[in-house]
């Protein structure tokens, strides 16, 4: 029975090893260095109306060398303040990050009157790469 | 045969010289696209003079935000700016204009904040004005602020402490969020000088 076991589980160990050697050794590659949010045509209207339209989270997380730039993308028809900054209607506001750390913006787009963006330092060690691996395909897969 | 050659010589000129070409410079700070006017400014200098951005056309100005009376943020990022005036050099200094105003119009006059400001740098031009004029500031520029009670009865005042950056032409190209180090004011700086 054991004989029986032996082969697929030697399979099985071998695909593992051969997945986290991949995960924590193969370079990271990214279609675009950066994290884009857009402010739809009308999200002022809809707050106006009393719609808690969410267009940026409270927390965003950057990883330095793969998306340590957040873009924002102004598409409605009054200026909006996000963040560290104005937007005017049409414009766009693309902020890069070189430090890991924690920061925090006054925004009035948030019940809670800030905005935390979170710079991971570059996933470079095995682990690190596995982990923001694993970390990535969870959150695609709740989005 | 012979324009053949030419022309793809030329066609390889044209690639090495691509090639060769240094990439566009980036800013440390936020980019604002497309460049708009920045917003107006319609108070008193702590100079006497009315204070417009027009004022400065030339110059590229460094507008923030702040009070007087503040223990944290306006210190730090007050003296952030004056070294990096120092670093760049008195030439290219001259053409850089620090306007910070005040968002606690109840206390800060032009005395107090001239004294404030000066204490850092004596070319650093303060906004004043009376409260309804400091509103329509803060709500052209996207400015928050929030008065925090103490105990005592006194009062600061959370407030956004982000640095604009507007070019010579008066176009605001950018936003330097609090905590960037005077070099990253010098290296955008020296971008913007040159045009």
């Amino acid at each position: 029975m054991r004989r029986v076991f032996r082969i697929p589980l030697l399979a099985v160990a071998a695909l593992v090893v051969v997945g986290l050697g991949w995960a924590g050794f193969a370079p990271i590659e990214v279609a675009t260095h950066e994290h884009s949010f857009d402010i739809p045509k009308g999200t002022w209207a809809r707050r106006r109306a009393g719609d808690l339209v969410e267009i940026l989270p409270d927390h965003i997380r950057l990883t330095l060398g793969l998306d340590a730039v957040l873009v924002i993308r102004n598409h409605d028809d009054v200026p909006q303040t996000f963040g560290p900054t104005i937007m005017m209607p049409g414009q766009s506001f693309s902020l890069p990050f070189e430090r890991a750390a924690s920061y925090q913006f006054t925004c009035t787009a948030h019940a809670s009157g800030s905005l935390t963006i979170d710079v991971e330092p570059e996933p470079v060690t095995p682990w690190a790469r596995i982990r923001w691996r694993v970390r990535e395909w969870w959150e695609n897969r709740k989005r | 045969m012979i324009r053949r050659l030419i022309l793809l010589t030329l066609l390889g000129a044209a690639a090495l010289a691509d090639a060769g070409a240094p990439p566009a410079e980036t800013l440390k700070a936020g980019v604002l696209t497309p460049v708009m006017a920045a917003p107006a400014l319609r108070l008193t200098a702590t100079d006497g003079q009315p204070l417009t951005l027009g004022r400065f056309r030339g110059k590229v100005v460094l507008v923030a935000f702040g009070f007087s009376n503040c223990g944290e943020v306006c210190p730090i990022t007050l003296a952030t700016l004056a070294g990096a005036r120092r670093k760049l050099g008195a030439e290219a200094a001259r053409d850089v204009q620090v306007v910070y105003v005040t968002v606690d119009p109840e206390r800060d006059d032009a005395a107090r904040m001239r004294k404030f400001l000066g204490a850092f740098d004596p070319t650093f031009i303060g906004g004043v004005g009376t409260r309804a004029e400091i509103d329509a500031a803060q709500a052209s520029w996207g400015i928050t602020s929030v008065r925090k009670m103490n105990p005592d009865g006194s009062y600061l005042i959370g407030h956004s402490s982000s640095i604009y950056l507007v070019d010579r032409a008066g176009g605001l190209r950018a936003v330097m969020p609090y905590g960037h180090p005077a070099d990253d004011f010098v290296h955008d700086l020296k971008i913007l000088l040159r045009g």
